[in-house]
């Protein structure tokens, strides 16, 4: 069981949440213009990277607001908690922090600014609307 | 003292360096990677080949699954190549000369309202017309074939009837890899363990080797068989993978006398149950929703499967968890499987099986390895190609299929 740290709500167990998959994929911007290769691309591709992976959460039964989350896929620690339209933070370096894969950190100082309107660029595109729902929620 | 063992058995494959060049090279040595090799060189002459494994030989999913068996797949693809799976199956004892205790004690997909009903009856009529054994069970039916299962309807899911495929059931999985590893190493491929692929060889656009953490081997070809791992090597060659990995987990209890004459599975309150030939019960549940690599997954989805199984079988109530574990599963959008060329040349992928992908292993071995051999697919994974999610011709098995395991 994860301990969430919501930024809304604080720390919940797992079980109030629901996985939103990776992060800072945007609507393409001229979806007319796009071939069947980047409609792929845009549908069913995701990565799924062994290691840091930021993705998104929904706090079903708590605030029901999306944030996203930076978390790393093999000892499951969460490393950040952030706003969704924020840039994705910087993987923190592995041995900086003790917790352990159960322990999202109260206080995670990249995550408790509050939402940013303005569409921010990212490494990876253009910020995610907030108000997506998340596409291949695995069942 | 040492001479009141009994002695050591043969063992079953060499454990060879490996050369510096082969015609093809098999990335992954679980069930899928193994039966790829034996029929590389069985069906298609390719006996100077390896098999390459990070750990050691099936400890992966093909350790750690539950291995159930079955072909009741709603589409035609699927019936098609789950279908010769199960034909495989039925002949590959006497063919490796090896009893994996595949047993044919059929499997029942619990239905347990009038959508699942309804549903269910669809498959059953979808497989009579692809030649796979179904029947429809109304809840007497179901409790005369197992008489353990609760059918009340003061539960909160009553079992309003099942699908059964009575030619399905399970086998001994270890046992299985064992078989093929054995055939494989008779027939002169190379099982090398504890040779993980860290990086690949190109000449523009073609792979022409493997690096690995016992150096470089050139190869013609490369087969990726890595299950939860196959995103990370496809990054390594350059492409990528519509896959997303999870963590799924099972457990057994403590041994009982034979009391579950069959296999049940039921996707509404997702849990599955066989008894093993020893006597365990054998359980799985669902994946873990998120992402993961750590062959673990959280606590609360085997609290949720237990709760599904006790009401189920109430039987159960007084048996203990001996032991729980997970795997990392390659799941695709469509919970359908992935088997064929990639953008790179001469690199093929055989992946995406995700949570049910033991009963596939003989049919992914046969047509992977005509794949691999011919550069082209065997009519039975042509539908299967990772072209489909660009045409759009998807093949949805996500709750068509049942239970996905
Ligand atoms: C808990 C659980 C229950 C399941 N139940 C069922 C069931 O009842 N019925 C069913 O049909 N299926 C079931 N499955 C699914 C099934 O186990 C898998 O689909 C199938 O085993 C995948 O093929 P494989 O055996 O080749 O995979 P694996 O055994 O995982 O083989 C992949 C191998 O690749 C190796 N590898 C990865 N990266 C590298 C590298 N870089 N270099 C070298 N080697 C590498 C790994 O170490 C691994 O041994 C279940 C899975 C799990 C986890
Ligand atoms: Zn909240």
């Amino acid at each position: 069981m994860l301990l969430i740290s919501c930024p809304n709500c604080g720390s919940r167990d797992e079980t109030e949440f629901h996985y939103g998959g990776q992060a800072h994929v945007a609507y393409p911007e001229n979806p007319n213009e796009l071939n069947d290769r980047e409609w792929a691309e845009f549908l069913f591709y995701r990565d799924n990277t062994k290691g840091a992976f930021a993705e998104r959460w929904l706090h079903s039964t708590g605030c029901r607001q999306w944030f996203n989350m930076l978390r790393d896929t093999v000892t499951y620690e969460i490393q950040a908690v952030y706003a969704m339209g924020t840039p994705r933070p910087a993987a923190a370096p592995p041995a900086a922090e003790s917790g352990t894969a159960s322990t999202a950190p109260d206080s995670t100082t990249t995550g408790t600014a509050g939402p940013s309107i303005a569409a921010t660029s990212t490494a990876t595109g253009t910020a995610s609307p907030s108000t997506t729902a998340p596409e291949g929620a695995t069942k | 003292m040492a001479d009141l063992l009994p002695e050591h058995p043969d063992f079953l494959w060499r454990n060879p360096e490996p050369k510096s060049s082969y015609d093809a090279v098999i990335v992954g040595g679980g069930g899928h990677g193994l039966a790829t090799a034996y029929f590389l060189a069985k069906n298609h002459g390719m006996t100077n080949i390896a098999v390459l494994e990070k750990g050691w030989l099936a400890g992966g999913n093909m350790a750690r699954n539950t291995t159930i068996i079955r072909s009741n797949y709603l589409w035609d693809e699927s019936a098609a190549i789950y279908e010769h799976a199960l034909k495989l199956w039925e002949i590959l004892p006497e063919e490796l000369e090896y009893d994996f205790l595949f047993s044919q004690r059929g499997v029942m997909n619990l239905a347990h309202t009038l959508g699942d009903v309804r549903e269910s009856m669809r498959r059953v009529g979808a497989n009579k017309l692809n030649g796979v054994d179904a029947e429809w069970l109304d809840p007497k039916q179901v409790k005369e074939l197992c008489p353990i299962l609760n059918i009340n309807d003061n539960i909160r899911y009553p079992v309003m009837g099942a699908t059964y495929q009575p030619r399905a059931g399970i086998a001994k999985h270890d046992h299985v890899a064992w078989a093929f590893a054995r055939k494989c190493d008779e027939l002169g491929v190379d099982i090398i363990q504890n040779c993980e692929v860290t990086g690949f060889l190109k000449d523009g656009n073609r792979v022409v080797g493997v690096k690995t953490n016992q150096g470089t081997i050139n190869t013609e070809k490369v087969g990726l068989c890595a299950a939860g791992h196959s995103s990370v090597l496809a990054e390594m060659a350059g492409f990528r993978l519509p896959i997303q990995s999870h963590p799924l987990q099972a457990l057994v209890s403590e041994l009982h006398e034979p009391v579950h004459p069959t296999v049940v599975m039921s996707n509404h309150v997702h849990v599955y149950v066989s008894q093993a030939h020893k006597g365990e019960l054998v359980m799985g549940a669902g994946v873990d929703s998120y992402n993961g690599y750590g062959q673990r997954g959280s606590f609360h989805v085997i609290e949720h499967q237990m709760a599904a199984a006790v009401e189920l079988f109430p039987i159960f109530a007084r048996a203990h968890v001996l032991r729980t574990w997970g795997g990392i599963v390659d799941t695709t959008l469509d919970a359908s499987p992935i088997v064929g060329i990639t953008p790179v040349e001469n690199m093929f992928v055989n992946c995406g099986w995700g949570t049910g992908g033991f009963k596939g292993t003989p049919a992914a071995g046969l047509t992977f390895a005509h794949t691999i051999a011919t550069g082209t697919p065997h009519h039975l994974n042509k539908p299967f190609a990772l072209e489909r999610f660009e045409t759009g011709a998807l093949i949805d098995e996500h709750g068509a299929a049942a239970v996905a395991h």
